[in-house]
């Protein structure tokens, strides 16, 4: 079993020795990412990951400071949408959308009408990304024909960014979307490097690595994030977050496993709401600059409570409403927390 | 408690658990009753069929194709 992980340290351990280093760690990294903007290294983020939970309330405040010093108060809002759903080759182990387990999710297409009407549902609840989804391991003809008539039918309707996150794609493929205005691809490393064989075995993580590549030299924003939570070590956490770094990808999207019934995850236990909370906070000192985003998961880990302590601990950007195959809270209960925090939502550029 | 029984059933629309798909007299569907706050209905409560699901971000949609359409908004 691999739960383990949570319990690396002493829970709430506040000997002597432990709450001085805890201090000499959070202000190091006071002092290298607030004051310099310099990430923590992979070394550092394990540290991090590792400190008591006393130390939490703490690490959070520095990574909300970090987050308000390096990125401001906005809150990116976004709404996805699933354009084609299920019966995916692959077979991510987290994944209700993989043919290949015995998911009780079933193949479906979302009709153009539908995904211009979320579109424009999408923008009224004044959020200013909207991403079409597909649960393939790479776009065929028929998608690409259905994206450049979806992206063409969302733009006649509506003003707001249009994402994708579509698979691996080859070059042609990279040039067309960036030609129909996609300005953002989302395409997500799930984990670490060294992990990732003990979750996907159908493709690999430098063939995700390659197409994240081709999209940032075609001009689009790259959005690279993943899952935490998979049974990954703390060791594995921290390398993570520095292969993030490395990409320095314009959005990570972090979510937290929520097991799903038929998948080979389903049986893991939910990640605990404090290590969560570390892990947003270790992220956000790893990537300064980055649009960190609460994805699918908070719901179940996080609860009410811990996703107003993830927003005040580095998040800076959501995803509004439903999920892909799960729901979410509705777009005004977040909206309201936003306000109550005193967030202003990030509004369109003019330079659209 | 007929509670878990209405929402896991679809306010007793038939025998089978919207969620996990078994007999609603199979085992209790408290973990399917949890789950239903986050998750649209996938098996049909007359007939058990898997539903084809589209979710977008104000709502789902669940089709069965012998009894038709459900329809749902956010989490609860
Ligand atoms: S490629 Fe995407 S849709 Fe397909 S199994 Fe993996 S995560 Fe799921
Ligand atoms: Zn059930
Ligand atoms: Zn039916």
């Amino acid at each position: 079993m691999t739960t383990t992980h949570s319990t690396d340290t002493a829970p709430g351990g506040a000997d002597d020795t432990s709450s001085a280093s805890s201090f000499a760690l959070l202000a190091a990294a006071r002092e290298q990412v607030l004051t310099g903007g310099i990430g923590l290294s992979e070394a550092q983020v394990l540290e991090v990951l590792r400190l008591p939970d006393d130390a939490l309330p703490e690490l959070l405040a520095l990574a909300h400071e970090v987050r308000m010093r390096w990125c401001g108060p906005e809150v990116e809002v976004e709404g996805i949408v699933s354009l084609k759903t299920g019966g995916c080759p692959e077979d991510c182990h987290f994944c209700s959308q993989s043919g290949l387990f015995s998911s009780p999710v079933r193949a479906a297409w979302l009709d153009i009408p539908s995904l211009v009407k979320a579109a424009v549902e999408t923008a009224a609840t004044g959020a200013t990304e909207f991403c079409i989804v597909a649960a393939v391991r790479g776009p065929d003809e028929r998608l690409m024909t259905q994206m450049r008539e979806g992206v063409a039918a969302i733009r006649e309707a509506v003003d707001i960014n249009v994402a994708a996150s579509l698979g691996m794609l080859s070059q042609e493929q990279v040039d067309d979307l960036a030609d129909m205005g996609i300005h953002r691809y989302n395409h997500n490393l799930e984990t670490s490097k060294s992990y990732f064989p003990q979750v996907v075995t159908t493709h690999t993580w430098e063939e995700r690595w390659d197409t994240l590549t081709m999209v940032r030299e075609a001009g689009m924003e790259v959005c690279c994030g993943g899952i935490l939570g998979m049974g990954e070590t703390l060791e594995q956490r921290a390398e993570f977050a520095s292969q993030l770094a490395e990409i320095a990808p314009h959005e990570v999207p972090l979510n937290f496993l929520n097991p799903r019934p038929g998948t080979p995850l389903s049986e893991q236990t939910v990640m605990p709401a404090t290590d969560a909370l570390r892990a947003i906070a270790a992220f956000r000192l790893a990537l300064p600059r980055t649009i960190l985003r609460y994805a699918g998961g908070r719901e179940i880990t996080l609860g009410d409570l811990g996703t107003r302590d993830g927003l005040l601990g580095g998040i800076n950007a959501v995803i509004v409403g439903n999920y892909l195959t799960t729901l979410g809270r509705a777009a005004t209960d977040d909206l309201a927390l936003l306000g109550e925090l005193s967030m202003p939502v990030k509004a369109l550029n003019a330079t659209l | 408690m007929s509670g878990v029984r209405d929402e896991v059933t679809q306010v007793g629309q038939g025998p089978y658990c919207v969620r996990c798909g078994d007999p609603i007299d199979a085992h209790e569907h408290l973990s399917c009753l949890d789950a239903l706050v986050l998750e649209p209905p996938r098996y049909c409560a007359i007939c058990r069929r898997r539903m084809v699901v589209q979710i977008v971000p104000s709502g789902w949609t669940a089709h069965c194709s012998e009894h038709g359409d459900l329809h749902g908004g956010n989490a609860v």
